[in-house]
């Protein structure tokens, strides 16, 4: 018997880049990665044939969480590492509402490892972008859970001996049902991602690599300097070549361990979105020996928690009447005079 | 054998035995029988941390208190009139509570030299006379039980364990009350999953009976009669049923749905388990992965339009502690229970205790201040949570509700309300976008309540500071001020809808008793003793706790002396002493137990006159507990 207001909803097919660009300015350092995925996405959201306020951007604490100040959409600016469990309770109360967590390497896999976690083997009907630069911004440059080993920083004078974790890897873990990584200044790369994980039913982690041109800059260099050696794309259905032309494709040797074979070889492995197997020996691939697999990982289709939330509260009602008056004189009762 | 009925004012029993005896099973079935017999009554159970701890051992001992009278009650009773004892260790932990002369009904087979050994007897007390001061009433129930089950086609494992109800019976026939409503009670839980443990429980409960019927032993059987009650119709309710029907009323008095992010917690987690049984009231309960996902979830769903709730205890509402935080800076309607237990750390997770008032009212970095409530009595624990909602909700606040283990375990009789003649709780969502700012206010000085999916209406918000009425991120020092200030008197402006502060007893006199929380009825116990010797004695309990009344200073001027007992080392004294600038007497008490009238009457001794000038008849019923006092 919820008595939110009924609403009219504006016409979405109307919508272009601009309606989600706000007046506010935009204030991150320049030559930040973080404007070229803020554009990516005002781009992308006009597409989707949704009414500009069923948007909501929640981010916790960082650069990156800045995010939902630039996006003329309803927006949360929270606490460091909780926007996934806020976003939560809000999708759960308002499955209507197209819900997007926007997060950092700190925010999400650090302080809010917890809850980035249990959001995505909830499955809810989260959009993630997490925005990896491999180092905390804006505390002024410690390292971070994705930063590499040997790293030298404020905090690691002698090199940090942390060994980064891959989140790619850590969301396949929990069961995110669908995950994706992309290169946040490869405009249309990310773009297409972006539009396959808005499209997701469920939880849709995509990792944005981010360069940090303060604290961290040139540590995605090695995936754009020879791109067609150092990048797998992934498309589903199609081997899985790089190189110039296509020259090398991936394989797996008779222990499973995977191995570099020629783009013609017959045992070029062939993506699948739906295979476990192969996505975690994707996530794994890294340079030098290997490129870095890009695009979608992995895509499957599972209830998301605030559908089956939903299902259970709508059996309830089916089954039983809401009488309160019946509820509060329920149970063994008697009457005084 | 001729038998005599006795008539008693009131009586206290406790039962006692180990924790997988059933003994809270046996307090339930007893207090419920009571309260339909038409007693007043008032129970307190008492279990320990661990689910199973080693059988026969004092650290598995489990109690079961109930005072039942025919006057109105206020507290579980201080000295049991009649222990059930199990075994050997339940005898050894409660006997120290019984009245001198009071009766123990003792399982003689739990005194047996294993049982003595697991309690650290050397020798039995059933044998060496050390049990001279009381009436020994000792009998074998495990056999006795295990020969009434004869001819069932239970083993005797499983026949043992109804000895609790052999014992229930028994006691039902010494207080003349009838076998219906547990056998009812057991036919509804055992028949369908096991009908021979239904038969085996009802003919041991029987057999408890006829037992006392027909031994010897008992000169005669007792007569409670019904007490004074006001009228209407009534059920048992504990304090953590009545915080979840509160909530779910609340949301139907909003006509929103009911969001509840929590994490388990001893003893807050039953919250959670009535809650989550209310979907068809379209409730929706999120099992978080820890307290801070359960608060911030329900800022998410408040965020949405819903009347969000979190429940916890103390080592939860720290943890909850910078989520409130962003709840306040946010100004979003929240409901946070706290069902307090004995603290810091783990510390005593199933004992009651209050020292989270400080915390519940300081306990979040920076200026922050928020509303609290305290609910006084189980049944009050209803309409508290209701008062929560409303105050959350008019001034787009989180709200702390104070509750304790006592409260949330007790039971008491609970007034079934007429739900039309509650008063509405006003819900105004923002709708119009013309002249929208995230942070303009109302006479309450409350911001809109502007919900995503509402057109033109898109705003950003969060845990920076803001610009006063835009809402635009600001760092300037003199909006700062202006803001800090600003949700300083939107909360203090709470305490202009209070009714003028209740006291009962004395208007004035020699003392008055300021409490809050579950000690309402111990100390209205002492009132009552004291008021009854000639004592102009008065009673204040406070439910709201911040902001506090503004009448206080005024009430306490009236009365020599103003004391104030608590569960803490003296939190509310501390407060009142601050806020209010008066002395005050602390009186407290940390042993995870509530006070026994006994001890609140020697609180008051140096402080009362020496010769009390008139008598005052005791007041039956001049406020009875659990009444509305929800303010519209």
């Amino acid at each position: 018997m919820s008595s939110l207001p009924v609403i009219a909803h504006t016409d979405p097919s109307a919508l272009t880049r601009k309606d989600f660009v706000p007046s506010a300015e935009v204030k991150w350092c320049p030559g930040c990665v973080d404007y070229s995925i803020l554009n990516q996405v005002q781009k992308l959201l006009p597409t989707l044939g949704i009414p500009r306020e069923n948007f909501a951007f929640v981010s916790g604490i960082g650069c990156s969480s800045r995010f939902p100040f630039y996006m003329e959409t309803f927006g949360l600016h929270t606490i460091h590492g909780r926007a996934p469990a806020i976003a939560t309770g809000l999708k759960l109360a308002r499955p209507d509402l197209d819900v997007w967590v926007v997060t950092g390497d700190g925010d999400s896999l650090a302080i809010g490892g917890n809850h980035f976690m249990h959001a995505l083997r909830r499955n809810v009907g989260l959009k993630v972008l997490l925005f990896n630069n491999r180092i905390y911004g804006l505390t002024k440059g410690q390292y971070s859970p994705t930063s590499e080993l040997g790293k030298v920083t404020k905090s690691a004078p002698l090199g940090s001996i942390d060994y980064p974790v891959d989140p790619v890897t850590l969301a396949l873990g929990a069961g995110a049902t669908f995950i994706a990584r992309a290169m946040g200044n490869d405009g249309p790369q990310l773009y297409d991602v972006l539009a396959r994980a808005a499209r997701h039913n469920a939880t849709a982690p995509t990792e944005i690599y981010t360069n940090c041109v303060i604290f961290n800059d040139g540590a995605f260099d090695q995936y754009t300097e020879n791109k067609a050696e150092a990048q797998l794309r992934m498309v589903h259905g199609q081997p899985l070549r790089f190189g110039k032309d296509g020259d090398k494709g991936i394989a797996i040797d008779q222990h499973g361990r995977p191995i570099v074979v020629p783009g013609d070889a017959p045992n070029v492995l062939v993506h699948d979105e739906q295979s476990d197997v192969l996505a975690f020996l994707l996530a794994r691939l890294s340079p030098p020996e290997f490129p870095q697999s890009f695009g979608v990982l992995r895509a499957v289709e599972r209830d998301s928690y605030e559908a089956l939330a939903h299902a259970q509260i709508a059996a309830a009602k089916a089954k039983r009447k809401a009488d309160l008056q019946a509820l509060l004189g329920s149970g063994e009762t008697w009457e005084v005079r | 054998m001729n038998k005599n009925v006795e008539t008693l004012d009131s009586v206290v029993i406790r039962f006692a035995g180990d924790s997988g005896d059933g003994m809270q099973l046996t307090g339930t079935q007893f207090t419920e029988t009571t309260a339909l017999a038409g007693n007043d009554v008032a129970t307190f159970p008492d279990y320990p941390a661990e689910i199973r701890a080693p059988a026969g051992t004092v650290a598995g001992v489990s109690g079961f208190q109930i005072q039942f009278s025919s006057h109105e009650v206020f507290t579980p009773g201080d000295a049991p009139d009649v222990l059930v004892a199990m075994n050997a260790a339940a005898l050894k932990v409660n006997l120290g509570d019984v009245k001198k002369g009071g009766t123990l009904i003792v399982n003689s087979a739990g005194f047996d030299k294993k049982n003595l050994e697991k309690a650290g007897l050397a020798r039995s007390p059933l044998e060496d006379g050390s049990l001279a001061a009381y009436r020994v009433i000792a009998l074998d129930v495990t056999a006795l039980t295990m020969k009434a089950l004869e001819g069932t086609t239970l083993g005797r494992k499983a026949a043992e364990r109804s000895k609790n109800f052999f014992a229930l019976g028994l006691v039902y026939w010494m207080f003349t009350r009838p076998l219906e409503h547990t056998i009812d009670w057991i036919h509804a839980k055992f028949a369908k999953k096991s009908p021979e443990v239904a038969e085996a429980n009802i003919a041991a409960l029987k057999a408890g009976h006829v037992y006392g019927e027909n031994a010897e032993i008992f000169a005669h059987s007792f007569v409670v009669p019904p007490a004074a009650i006001e009228p209407g119709r009534y059920k048992n309710l504990s304090g953590n049923e009545a915080i979840a029907l509160g909530l779910v009323t609340a949301a139907q008095l909003a006509g929103l749905d009911l969001f509840l992010g929590t994490y388990p917690i001893t003893p807050a987690s039953d919250i959670l388990h009535h809650l989550a049984a209310l979907r068809h009231f379209g409730v929706t309960t999120f099992q978080a992965e820890d307290e801070i996902a359960g608060v911030v979830s329900a800022i998410g769903a408040s965020y949405g339009g819903a009347l969000a709730a979190t429940t916890t205890s103390g080592p939860g509402l720290a943890l909850k502690g910078e989520g409130m935080g962003l709840a306040l800076m946010m100004e979003l309607p929240l409901v946070v229970i706290d069902v307090q237990r004995g603290g810091p750390s783990t510390g005593l997770p199933t004992k009651t205790e209050q020292a989270d008032l400080l915390q519940a009212i300081f306990g979040r970095h920076g200026e922050s201040p928020l509303p609290v409530l305290a609910p006084s009595t189980p049944a009050d624990c209803f309409w508290t949570a209701i008062e929560a909602a409303r105050i959350a909700i008019r001034h787009m606040t989180p709200v702390i509700v104070l509750s304790d283990g006592y409260l949330a375990n007790g039971v008491e009789p609970f007034k079934i309300p007429d739900v039309a003649a509650i008063p509405r709780i006003p819900v105004h969502f923002r709708t119009d976008p013309s002249g929208f700012f995230p942070y303009e206010r109302d006479e309450h000085l409350a911001r809109p309540w502007a919900l995503p999916g509402t057109p033109g209406l898109e705003h950003r918000i969060g845990g920076l500071e803001k610009h006063q009425q835009t809402g635009a991120i600001s760092y300037d020092g003199d909006n700062h001020e202006q803001m800090v200030r600003t949700r300083a008197a939107k909360v203090a402006k709470v305490a202009e809808s209070y009714a003028p502060t209740e006291v009962l007893g004395d208007a004035s006199g020699e003392v008055l008793f300021v409490g809050w929380g579950s000690t309402y009825g111990s100390i209205r116990q002492a009132v009552r003793t004291l008021r009854a010797r000639g004592h102009q004695v008065g009673q204040v309990h406070l439910r709201n706790l911040n902001p506090l009344p503004a009448d206080l200073a005024a009430i306490f001027g009236r009365y020599r002396k103003v004391i104030v007992p608590e569960l803490n080392l003296g939190q509310l004294s501390f407060l009142l002493r601050g806020k209010l600038l008066v002395d005050v007497v602390s009186h407290t008490k940390v042993q995870g137990k509530p006070f026994k009238e006994s001890e609140l009457l020697e609180a008051a001794a140096p402080h009362l006159a020496k010769n009390p000038k008139e008598k005052h008849e005791l007041i039956a019923g001049d406020r009875a507990h659990g009444s509305e006092r929800a303010d519209a």
